[in-house]
């Protein structure tokens, strides 16, 4: 068990290391840098020397190779250099922005959650064919609608025809309703999905037939026998759903003009803030690669079968 | 609870189930009646698709989906059960009709402990008080004879053997001391000593308590051994129902007579096999050593220094239960892993000193009949396509040599040429692993190696493709490597044997020296274990 806690701690590490050398390869070759972008325009009228200087100062003239050493020694203490776009601490931008995208990344990833839990489990249980049907083919539905456009379409239906929800300065609270479910649907899909498709797995085992010659009844069987081996391998999905968890967090602030690392993101691309690019990308490797640890980690806590090393046999 | 006023404690009357097929409904189980009085034990006996599964199915409530009792009654005590409601039914099982299924390695709950999975029918069934439910738990895990209870109930399925796994489903089944047990096939799954033991379980716990039994299975020896009546079904129809001694004695169908011919278990001997003319040796194995890596430091000897020899056009067997090395051995044998220490001489080559090039032409002169037919082909391809297919990879045939060569083949195994176009889902079991056969000729091999190839069939269909890999073997002098868990096949077919136990060859010789005079104590349980053995004193005897 130790061994296996260890092992992948490991593996999480060299992903982290991979990141962030790929995005530090892939940023430093795009052509131009920040602070030309920034600086070289005529109307600040700076000399060339001085211009120099500046990239002295920011270290953008040094050789490629010791700019990268010198990023790993600051990311790894913690230091993830200035924004030459605001001028501020790359720390400070994301201690500004981090909070407000978490907050709708938990809310949205909970929502997705109950949503999937529902739809599989009511669909398992209903005796009606059609409201069986109709449920199973929402997932399908959901995946196909385009976030920008579910954002859109929930500001018009709710809070401009059936003025529920404000515009214009609405309070926190109601602030997170729509872009928490623009956020959920998408992802609640794949799970959904998932999760009915190893519900109908589970219940074909003998086990389960087992359970109904107990005297079992149907709700006893879904949440005693079917639910745990069903969500087993809806795990693994939830951990990679993640990625799509971030992107979606940057289309919804984007549609709804929230402050968070979306739009960070989005400003920063405009202006190759390579310092703020190379943050968020090691944040979501961070983020990312801790999520799919946790799930790792939770396995055997859900399968005992992974808990003792299995002995291979012939 | 009073004595019943009805002295049949179950009675299906004309009972006719059917299943969705399309929009069509399609009838497997026809006009079936029998019996079942208190404390008696039937067998109801057939192949695959004779309805057998699906009447004890519909007896406990349990139809598969699109699965519709359409006339007929089920009658429990007296009362008409067939038509009650789900909430009814459920009432119904567990307490007073109870299961024990068929596969005991998937029949319990991977994620949940053994404790949970008894104690939880108590709950079911209004018991509220947990400390009792554990206690009786304990008391049901000691009284199938399980060893350590109390560390049992926090175990995992697992961590048990089949056997254990079978003897808790047994508990599960006996805990509300129903009146009737139904037992589906409940050992096909097990190795020989270890279905004995399960079947003695059944019935010590089943006499004790005077619970009726409805014995499922496929295998006449096993009802001949442990029924009091037998019911013979085929195409979903009663064919013959009898007291079982006079059934198997003087059988009035048809059916039930090929039934008894077909029963490797019920007969000495019926293919008379010529002794091979003495030949060369096909197969050399010497001093076979297969070790698996555990980890790093530990390993795991599958195979631990076995010898064998095998003359060419004769079969010899390696008979063992799961874990004895017997697959270990026929995979090294084919050259599927490289032994860890040891010989293998096939047809004079060294096949551990082959690689590369030469190990893939090697391969075309050995071949491996798979045991299961369900997942060996590929569901995708056609039939023909699946025989020509080792021609394409080894030969140099042009593609219309190819395809005649493998429909001859498909002919010559029995499947006409209207079947060659066919998917295997749309096969029969018999006729997949005819294909299985074909396939595994195509190439003119020397040596067939059979992996349990009919362990997986109904008793018919296992005594039509014994005969044809008999046949097979005379006409194309073929070497057989007849690997199995299951002795009384193997005494039908082979000529020699090897008896495995943990690795270790135990006993060999002639099939006529181990069955007869078995030196060895493992080879006298494994030969005692056969079913049908206490009732064939009946059998032949006018």
């Amino acid at each position: 068990m130790q061994r296996y806690v260890f092992s992948r701690i490991g593996q999480a590490l060299l992903v982290l290391w991979l990141a962030f050398t790929v995005s530090f390869v892939l940023l430093q070759a795009l052509p131009g840098d920040a602070v030309l972008i920034k600086f070289l325009s005529p109307e600040l009228g700076l000399s060339p020397a001085q211009i120099a200087e500046i990239q002295a100062a920011y270290g953008s003239d040094t050789p490629v190779i010791l700019q990268y050493f010198a990023a790993i020694a600051n990311f790894v203490t913690g230091n993830f250099g200035y924004s030459v776009h605001a001028g501020v601490p790359v720390s400070q931008l994301l201690a500004a922005n981090l909070p407000q995208t978490l907050r709708l990344a938990t809310l949205g990833l909970t929502l997705a959650l109950a949503i999937a839990v529902a739809l599989a489990f009511l669909s398992t249980l209903t005796r009606f064919a059609f409201l069986r049907n109709a449920l199973q083919a929402l997932p399908a539905l959901f995946i196909s609608v385009p976030t920008f456009w579910l954002g859109i379409m929930l500001i018009q239906v709710f809070s401009f025809r059936l003025r529920l929800i404000p515009v214009i300065n609405p309070s926190e609270l109601q602030g997170l309703i729509l872009p928490t479910i623009t956020l959920a649907i998408p992802i609640s899909a794949p799970l959904a999905q998932i999760l009915m498709r190893n519900i109908d797995a589970a219940l074909t085992q003998s086990y389960v037939e087992v359970a109904r010659a107990k005297g079992a009844s149907p709700a006893f069987v879904l949440w005693h026998h079917v639910a745990r081996n069903a969500v087993l391998p809806t795990l693994t999905i939830a951990g990679i759903l993640l990625g799509e968890l971030l992107a979606g967090a940057v289309v919804t602030e984007t549609v709804f003009g929230l402050n968070g690392i979306g739009g960070l993101t989005e400003q920063a691309v405009r202006s190759q803030d390579t310092a703020v690019l190379q943050a968020i990308v090691v944040l979501s490797a961070v983020v990312f690669v801790i999520a799919n640890l946790v799930v790792d980690l939770l396995y055997p806590l859900f399968d005992p079968r992974l808990r003792t090393r299995q002995e291979v046999l012939a | 609870m009073n004595e019943p006023l009805h002295p049949q404690l179950l009675s299906i009357d004309r009972l006719a189930i059917s299943y969705a097929d399309g929009d069509e409904r399609r009838r497997v189980v026809d006009e079936v009646s029998f019996d079942i009085a208190s404390g008696e034990v039937v067998a109801l006996v057939g192949e695959s698709g004779s309805g057998k599964s699906t009447t004890a199915q519909a007896i406990i409530g349990l139809l598969p989906e699109g699965g519709r009792i359409d006339s007929g009654a089920i009658r429990l005590n007296g009362e008409a059960i067939s038509h009650w409601s789900g909430k009814r039914l459920a009432a119904l099982r567990g307490s007073v009709i109870s299961l024990i299924p068929q596969d005991p390695g998937s029949s319990l709950n991977p994620v949940r402990t053994i404790g949970a999975q008894i104690g939880e029918i108590f709950r079911i069934h209004g018991e509220r008080d947990r400390t009792a439910i554990a206690a009786r738990t304990l008391d049901l895990l000691d009284r199938v004879g399980l060893s350590e209870p109390a560390l049992r109930v926090r175990q995992y399925p697992h961590e048990l053997s089949g056997g254990m796994k079978q003897r808790v489903l047994i508990a599960i089944a006996i805990a509300l001391k129903p009146q009737l047990i139904i037992a589906d096939e409940p050992t096909s799954a097990l190795d020989v000593t270890v279905q004995r033991r399960v079947l003695d379980l059944i019935d010590e716990v089943r006499r004790d308590a005077g619970t009726a039994l409805l014995l499922v299975t496929h295998d006449l020896g096993v009802a001949a051994d442990r029924a009091d009546r037998i019911v013979v079904l085929q195409g979903g129809r009663v064919q013959e129902v009898g007291v079982a001694a006079e059934l198997l004695a003087h059988p009035r169908s048809a059916y039930a007579r090929q039934l008894l011919a077909d029963a490797p278990s019920l007969n000495a001997r019926p293919t008379n096999r010529q002794p091979p003319v003495a030949g060369a040796d096909s197969i050399v194995v010497a001093g076979l050593i297969q070790d698996f890596a555990v980890d790093r430091r530990t390993a795991i000897r599958a195979v631990d220094d076995i010898s064998f020899t095998v003359r060419r056009g004769s079969t010899h067997a390696l008979v063992g239960e799961s874990g004895s090395g017997k697959t270990t051995t026929a995979r090294s044998i084919v050259g599927f892993q490289r032994p860890t220490a040891g010989r293998i001489l096939i047809e004079g080559t060294e096949i551990s000193s082959l690689a590369g090039a030469a190990l893939r032409q090697f391969r075309s002169r050995i071949q491996l009949v798979y045991q299961n037919p369900f997942s060996s082909l590929d569901p995708r391809q056609r039939v023909i396509d699946i025989v020509t297919e080792p021609l394409r990879n080894l030969s140099s045939l042009g593609p219309t040599e190819r395809r005649a060569k493998a429909a001859a083949l498909l002919e010559r195994v029995g499947l006409p040429e209207a079947l060659h176009m066919r998917r295997p889902r749309a096969l029969s079991g018999g006729q997949r692993q005819r294909v299985a056969i074909a396939r595994a000729l195509v190439l003119d091999p020397e040596i067939l190696v059979l992996d349990e190839a009919v362990s997986a069939l109904d008793v018919t269909v296992q005594g039509h493709v014994l005969r044809l890999l008999d046949e097979l073997q005379r006409e194309r002098g073929l070497t057989y490597l007849f690997v199995s868990h299951d002795l009384a096949v193997v005494r039908q077919i082979s000529d020699t044997v090897s008896v495995l136990q943990n690795g270790r060859v135990v006993e060999s010789g002639t099939v006529a020296d181990v069955f007869e005079r078995p030196q060895s104590a493992y080879a006298r349980q494994l030969i005692d274990a056969i079913p049908g053995r206490r009732s064939s004193a009946h059998v032949g005897q006018p």
